[in-house]
Parts: structure tokens; C-alpha cells; sequence
């Protein structure tokens, strides 16, 4: 679309208390603009289409790679990085609003702490002995290697949550981004010493029989990582678990 | 002393996160700072891989060749005591972090696969994909979590670093925060305060560097009387796709896998790094690289299309292959330009890419040279009880900075200055708790004056236009061919740009989540060290490393060898200079 202006819809809301409002702006078009350049000019010129001056839109952004997973917001109605949204692939105008599954902070930012923290209680780590130098780690299959590094791409960026028709306000659902991170810790030769722990963690309220299958998460990460395959994978490993306990095995 | 002592790292990348981890496992608390959440920092865009002299393909590689060809690459003016010891440290490091989990690719039997790199012939660089800063940052990440839900570590993520806090003897006793989301400026005491904070490539406007890279709490601390060393020598890296928004990084491992540069010349490709550098070819270091694509381009106008553009091709390697050892930067390469490298050569030019200067730290070395583990003077800046790791600290890469060493560096330095923290907290004998309050209320109540008078601006001014336009002329004028003409223009350009900055109109008043403020605050200390980054270059008649200047273009080691170091002044950067530490490796021609 060869237009020389690019025409942005801006969901901006002040706080989380504060009511939503839309803006609309009207930027002059430069090749190969994606929506974090058309952001940064909005911020240059605050001015609205219809002439109004305005506050400077808020938006998270770091690496503009699409490794960080900062700018995850809505662009048209699909979840997706701000960095990686060329204008000239998008039809306008371009909507933009913040992601609704997490707490908003302001405009188009908001708070994905719940992601942290849900690393957090899976214990999604290698608990290693200590950063003394210990000699090399365990030899890898190559095969095992690639399978590992497709899961460990995940950052965090919430896509698959916002697309997850189990995450609602009352529910607990963990999301598929932290069962993902089980099976991950659990492949590796030490992760999978500990991997009863964070089986259990999974195992409680919110945990991975919140799935609904509907297999939303697959579709919408950025990442391409097999979210469906791991939450098959880590169910099985509960399942097994679970009849291993109450056999007492 | 006889309580627990009280630690703060800010910035939570790799060097500050590897400090943590150091500070952590010692048994003492420790507190994270972060503008932005940890995972989501810088680290996560370094690509190629880590430099370990592990010799595992029969090539004869050792730390000590390591060594040498990072103060070669650096043409000599790196420390070298600290670089020899952390080509050293380099083995254990990656074995380290492959016990953390990092999935590094790896070869059939099953061991860590290594790489060739930039400025070398040795296959030394471990790698995990294209993506090895963001993996190596994760196993960091998981690991700071344990210790965070073990209850040694506390976080403090969307906080913004504005000063440190110093006694009444210029001892710094902690740090004066901002809460990005409430806005609420806060005073938090510590023994011992490490800045982890990163480069600065913001202040060239585009930059392969993360938004958050402003070099905003370097700037504050040299405010405070912290010196700045070798701010002169930038990294401008030779293959980014020019963007918009940012220049895209297309690393280094591109070429290492076998990638070629080249521009069409009499109808036929002309591979230039192959033809005048037959041993390195498209390896040579990159200074070098960069300005014979800057040659070529401009002198020569032999850039593709006539612009400033050169080939990069991967085309001729198999597809298989180039997805699992380059597969995170070719798929940047597909998604921001659009087509496949895997059959058509990618487009780049070079971008400003790293700071080898930084603040100024110290090291302790023994008789023999090698640093002393544990000595409270590793990593610790001129004013006492500060310390910095990282990009942000001048040492390790000299006049220009080899690849995948800068990974290596920022562990390194977290290994040392971790166990430097505790070991001057607990040598301390007056703690930071038995500093008056008032003390630390007069720090935090002038950050909390600074940012009412942000608030308050109402002239006419944008932050981010002034932020652009200081770009540009940086970009021009103080990258890879420097004149004293141009370098003098672009101070006086800075001196305007900190008038106009008097009279920006803030033009958000919000108490809440306020970027304007931040990013205001932060054009101001972008504009101080950009002075110092300007006037180095300035003062120094010679060309070195990545500093060059036609009109002086040897290296004058009689007069040069020297370490520059500015302090702040009212009226602009005051320079002197220091020795250089070159007890190991005398200088030689730098020929590749």
C-alpha cells in the first residue's frame, strides 16, 4: 500500500483507573517505516490529525529485534511485536491498542510481571552447584541441542497468553509460555534431576489441566515454538508422575 | 563491620546479573535495579557467540594467543593484566555457563561446537544459534531467579538510576532511584554499589544499541565526579541493515560461517576484504572492515545502487546449515527487510555498535601481572565504594573491541567485581547504616528538585527532535573518519543542543508512567558525554583502533599511548591521561 502518509489509531488511557480514549494521528510515510519508527514520530510531533496537541503516546520498546519481547501491543487486532510490524504489510489505519490479559500501566504499556513470576514458581532454572569452575557440563545429543534451543527462544512476550481463551480475570491458568519453560528445564541432562518440582508446581490450581486445547498459543507466538507439542509432553510427564506418587514409586 | 552488609547493582544484563550471582552466592543481599525488566535487557541482542581458547579442533589455540589477539585488535591500549586474565578465565567461564543449561550448538560427539571470528584464525567462539546474548542472558536470568526466590535477591524493575548517594568524605553509600511507573524517587543506602549499566549508542541516534542504551547513569556518576576513560573509541560494527528506528546488527558469525562481502564492480562481484586481506579476508577486525566499506562506498562510490551499501552474501551456503548456526539473524534479516538471504545477498552498512570506553576502574595485579581474585580494588571506579562491569566500563577491548569478547567481558568483570563488592563491604568500617539520613534525604531531595524543574519545562523545544538531530551529527561527524574541523563543529553543535534543551516543552504533566521526563533527563546526560566522546576524539592526533583520523593517520604510541580520562567540570570535560598497562605484550605493527 503506497500511500505517502501513514493514518495510526491510538488507544490511550492515562492510568489503570482513567478512562480509554482514541487518538488519531496523520504521519508523513518514509520507506520501510515499521510501527515503532511511526511511534517515534507521532513522539516528534504530537499533534493530532484533526490539529490538537497531545502528550507524547507511552509504549515499552527495547531491542527492536524481536528478541526482547518488550513491544508486544495489538496492532489491528493481532497480537504481535511493535518492532517487527512493517507499515507498508499492514492496512490502515494502523489500530493500535495495549494487550487486555495483563494489568495496563499507561497507553500502551502494560504490566507482564505475572509471566515472571510464573517462571518463578515452575522453578524454571538448572540448579547448578555453584559458578566455580567445575569442569565442562554434560555432552548433548546435537538433536536434543536443537530441540532445547527452540524452546529456550521464549521471551516472554505474553502473545500466547493474550490468545488464550483460558487466561480471564478469575481464572489462574500458569499459560502455555511457563509449561513450555517445564518441559525445556526438564530435557536437560541436570534440569532433569529436579524435574519433579516443577511437575508439581504444575500439578495444583491454575496448573496444566487449565488447558482447554484450544491451541491458540501455537498460532500466535512470534517465536514459532511448538507450545502445543510441550504442553502434550509436559502432560504426559504429570501423568506419569502423578501415578508414580500414588503408587508410592 | 558487624552487620550484614547492604549491596546494589544496577542494570541487570549480563555483567550486573553475573555480579548479582557473585554478591548472591557469597551469602549477602543484594538489591537489582533495572529501567526495564532484566530479561527484556540489552545482552539479549548480541548474537555471534563467546570467546574461549577451549582448543577442541586440534588448531593449536591457547588464552594466551586469545590474549594477544584481543591487545592486537585493541591496538594496544587495552590494560593488560585485566584482558590477559580474562582471556584465562575465558575456558571455565563457557563451561560455566553450558553447566547453567545454555543449549550452545554442538558438534557430533556431543561437545561444544566453536567458530572462527573477526580478528582471528582460530575457532574459538561457542555460539548458541544467532541468538547467543539472549540464551547466555536467560541462563543468567534463571539463575537470579533462584537466588530470588531464595530470598537473596531483591528486584526493582521499571526503577531508573539518577544518582549515588555520598558522605560527607565522598564514600558512595548507595544510589537515588525512580519508580518509572509511579514516578516516586527514592533513597536506598548500600556498602557497596556496582553500575552494570550498559553502552551508550543512543547518543548516535541509530545504533545497533536497545532503547534503554543511553548511557544515562554513566553520565550521572561522571556528573558526581566519577572519571570517564578512552570515551573516544566507538565500535562502529561493519555489517547493520539501516533502519528507521534502529540499524538491525547482522553479526559477525555471518562471515564466520562463511558469508562474503562484496559490491558489483565492472559487472562482476568485487570481493574487496578478500582481495586486500588474503589471510583474514572477510575476518579482518572491525575497525578495519568498516572502513573499507566506508572506502568503498564513499571514496570509491562503488556502494550498490551508488548508495551506501554493501553486499553481504550467504546465498552459497547450504540452507541447512545457515538455519542452525545463523537461523536468529537471517530470520531478523527476512522479517525487517523483507527478503530471503538464504537466496538473494543481504544489504548492510556499519553502524555504531560499542563503547570501548566507559568509567574508569581499577585493578589489582601481583608481582607476575596476574589480577588478584578478591581485592576490593577490581572494578572499582575513583570514587570509592562504586564499582562498574560491563560495556559500561573502559577496560578489556583497548582501541577497539574484537568480537564475541564482549560477552566474555561482561562475565569476566562480573566475576571480579562481585567478590571486589563483599569483600570491601565487610571491610568496611563504618556501615552505610550509621550514615546520618540526612545525608542521603539531601541527594534524593535535589534528584527530586531536578525532576520537578523537567516537569516544569514549557518553551518550545521537542526532547526528541533534539535527540535526532544530536544523532545525526554524531553519526556524521564522530564515527569512522574524523576531522578536527568537523569534531570542533559538532562540540559547539552540542552546546547549542544543551541550551535548547533549557527551553524544551515537556508537554506532559503526568505524575504516572511518565516517559517524557525519563527520556528528557536522560537527553541531558547523553549530551554530557557526548562532549567527552567529541573533545577526546578531538585532542587525540593519531589514528588508533577504531579512532580515525586522516590527517594523522599513524599510530603515535610516543605520544599517544595513553589512556584518556575526563572529568566532569561546569564547563565541559577536563582531560588528562594515564598509562597504559602493556607489561606483557609490547606494541607492534597492527598488520592483518
Amino acid at each position: 500500500m503506497a500511500t505517502d502518509r501513514i493514518e495510526l489509531r491510538i488507544k490511550r488511557q492515562d492510568g489503570p483507573d482513567a478512562p480509554p480514549r482514541w487518538e488519531e494521528f496523520s504521519i508523513p510515510q518514509r520507506p520501510k517505516m515499521n510501527v515503532i519508527s511511526a511511534l517515534m514520530e507521532v513522539r516528534r510531533h504530537p499533534i493530532t490529525a484533526d490539529g490538537r496537541m497531545t502528550t507524547p503516546p507511552v509504549w515499552d520498546a527495547n531491542c527492536l529485534e524481536e528478541v526482547c519481547g518488550a513491544c508486544t501491543m495489538i496492532i489491528n487486532g493481532k497480537v504481535r511485536q511493535a518492532c517487527s510490524a512493517l507499515i507498508d504489510q499492514l492496512v490502515q489505519p494502523i489500530v493500535l491498542e495495549p494487550m487486555t490479559k495483563f494489568p495496563l500501566v499507561r497507553d500502551l504499556v502494560v504490566d507482564r510481571q505475572q509471566m515472571f513470576d510464573a517462571l518463578k514458581r515452575v522453578h524454571a532454572w538448572i540448579p547448578i552447584d555453584g559458578t566455580y569452575n567445575l569442569g565442562p557440563g554434560p555432552r548433548v545429543d546435537p538433536n536434543v541441542q536443537q530441540a532445547a534451543y527452540s524452546l529456550a527462544r521464549c521471551m516472554t512476550c505474553g502473545c500466547c497468553l493474550e490468545v488464550c481463551p483460558q487466561i480471564t480475570p478469575l481464572s489462574k491458568f500458569i499459560g502455555a509460555a511457563a509449561i513450555s519453560q517445564v518441559r525445556l528445564f526438564n530435557m536437560h541432562p541436570t534440569g532433569k534431576m529436579h524435574a519433579r518440582e516443577r511437575l508439581e508446581a504444575l500439578m495444583g490450581e491454575g496448573g496444566i489441566a487449565d488447558c482447554g486445547n484450544a491451541q491458540n498459543c501455537v498460532h500466535a507466538c512470534p517465536k514459532e515454538i511448538p507450545l502445543t507439542e510441550s504442553i502434550a509432553a509436559v502432560g504426559r510427564q504429570t501423568t506419569a508422575y502423578a501415578l508414580k506418587r500414588l503408587l508410592g514409586a | 563491620m558487624g552487620v550484614q552488609p547492604k549491596t546494589i547493582v544496577v542494570g541487570g544484563g549480563l555483567a550486573g546479573l553475573m555480579t548479582v550471582i557473585k554478591i548472591a552466592e557469597a551469602g549477602i543481599a543484594c538489591q537489582l535495579f533495572s529501567a526495564v525488566p532484566v530479561k527484556r535487557s540489552h545482552s539479549v541482542c548480541a548474537q555471534g557467540g563467546i570467546n574461549a581458547s577451549v582448543n577442541t579442533k586440534g588448531e593449536g589455540d591457547s588464552p594466551q594467543i586469545h590474549f594477544y589477539e584481543t591487545v592486537k585488535g585493541g591496538d594496544f591500549l587495552a590494560n593488560q593484566p585485566l584482558a590477559k586474565g580474562m582471556c584465562e578465565a575465558a575456558p571455565g567461564i563457557v563451561y560455566l555457563l553450558d553447566r547453567m543449561g545454555v543449549p550452545f550448538n554442538r558438534t557430533p560427539e556431543g561437545l561444544l561446537d566453536f567458530r572462527g571470528f573477526g580478528g582471528t584464525l582460530y575457532s574459538r567462539t561457542a555460539f548458541a544459534g544467532a541468538t547467543t546474548g539472549q540464551q547466555l542472558l536467560y541462563a543468567l536470568d534463571e539463575q537470579v531467579r533462584r537466588f530470588e526466590a531464595e530470598g537473596l535477591v531483591e528486584k526493582f524493575e521499571y526503577w531508573e538510576f539518577l544518582s549515588v548517594l555520598k558522605d560527607e568524605e565522598g564514600i558512595c553509600r548507595g544510589i537515588v532511584a525512580q519508580n518509572l511507573r509511579t514516578m516516586e524517587i527514592q533513597a536506598f543506602p548500600a556498602d557497596a554499589v556496582c553500575l552494570a549499566t550498559g553502552g551508550n549508542g543512543l547518543i548516535f541516534g541509530k545504533s545497533t544499541l536497545s532503547m534503554v542504551c543511553t548511557g544515562s547513569a554513566a553520565s550521572a556518576v561522571y556528573q558526581q565526579g566519577a572519571i570517564y576513560g578512552n570515551g573516544e573509541f566507538i565500535q562502529v560494527h561493519p555489517t547493520a541493515i539501516p533502519g528507521e528506528d534502529k540499524l538491525r546488527l547482522m553479526s559477525e558469525s555471518a562471515r564466520a560461517e562463511g558469508g562474503r562481502v562484496w559490491v558489483p564492480k565492472d559487472g562482476k562481484p568485487w570481493y574487496f576484504l578478500e582481495e586486500k586481506y588474503p589471510k583474514y579476508k572477510n575476518l579482518v577486525p572491525r575497525d578495519i572492515a568498516t572502513r573499507e566499506i566506508y572506502y568503498v562506498c564513499r571514496a570509491l562510490k562503488l556502494g550498490v545502487d551508488g548508495k551506501d551499501m554493501v553486499y553481504l552474501d550467504v546465498s552459497h551456503i547450504p540452507a541447512e546449515t545457515l538455519d542452525r548456526k545463523l537461523g536468529g539473524i537471517l530470520e531478523i534479516y527476512q522479517k525487517f527487510v523483507g527478503e530471503d538471504p538464504r537466496k538473494l545477498p543481504m544489504k548492510v552498512f556499519p553502524g555504531v555498535h560499542y563503547s570501548m570506553g566507559g568509567l574508569w576502574i581499577d585493578y589489582e595485579a601481583d608481582s607476575n601481572g596476574n589480577v588478584v581474585a578478591g581485592s576490593p580494588r577490581n572494578h572499582q571506579t575513583n570514587l570509592p565504594g562504586l564499582f562498574a562491569a560491563g560495556e559500561v566500563d573502559y577496560e578489556y577491548h583497548g582501541a577497539n573491541r574484537l568480537g564475541a569478547n564482549s560477552l566474555l567481558s561482561c562475565f569476566y568483570g562480573g566475576m571480579l567485581a562481585g567478590p571486589a563488592m563483599v569483600n570491601y563491604a565487610t571491610g568496611l568500617e563504618r556501615s552505610c547504616g550509621a550514615v546520618p539520613a540526612s545525608v542521603f534525604e539531601a541527594e534524593r531531595q535535589r534528584q527530586e528538585e531536578a525532576c520537578s524543574r523537567i516537569l516544569t519545562l514549557s518553551g518550545t523545544e521537542n526532547p526528541f527532535v533534539i535527540h535526532k538531530e544530536l544523532g545525526e551529527i554524531m553519526t556524521d561527524n564522530v564515527t569512522v573518519v574524523r576531522s578536527n574541523e568537523k569534531l570542533q563543529a559538532t562540540d559547539d553543535a552540542i552546546l547549542a543542543f544543551m541550551d535548547r534543551w533549557k527551553r524544551i516543552d515537556i508537554n506532559d504533566a503526568a505524575k504516572w508512567a511518565n516517559q517524557a521526563v525519563s527520556f528528557t533527563r536522560q537527553l541531558w546526560n547523553m549530551l554530557e558525554v557526548a562532549r567527552i566522546i567529541t573533545l577526546g576524539a578531538l585532542r587525540r592526533d593519531e589514528s588508533r583502533g577504531a579512532h580515525y583520523k586522516p590527517d594523522f593517520p599513524g599510530r603515535n604510541d610516543a605520544q599517544w599511548l595513553k589512556s584518556t580520562l575526563a572529568t566532569w567540570t561546569p564547563s565541559g570535560p577536563e582531560f588528562t591521561y594515564g598509562p597504559v598497562d602493556t607489561r606483557f605484550l609490547k606494541p607492534e605493527a597492527r598488520k592483518y
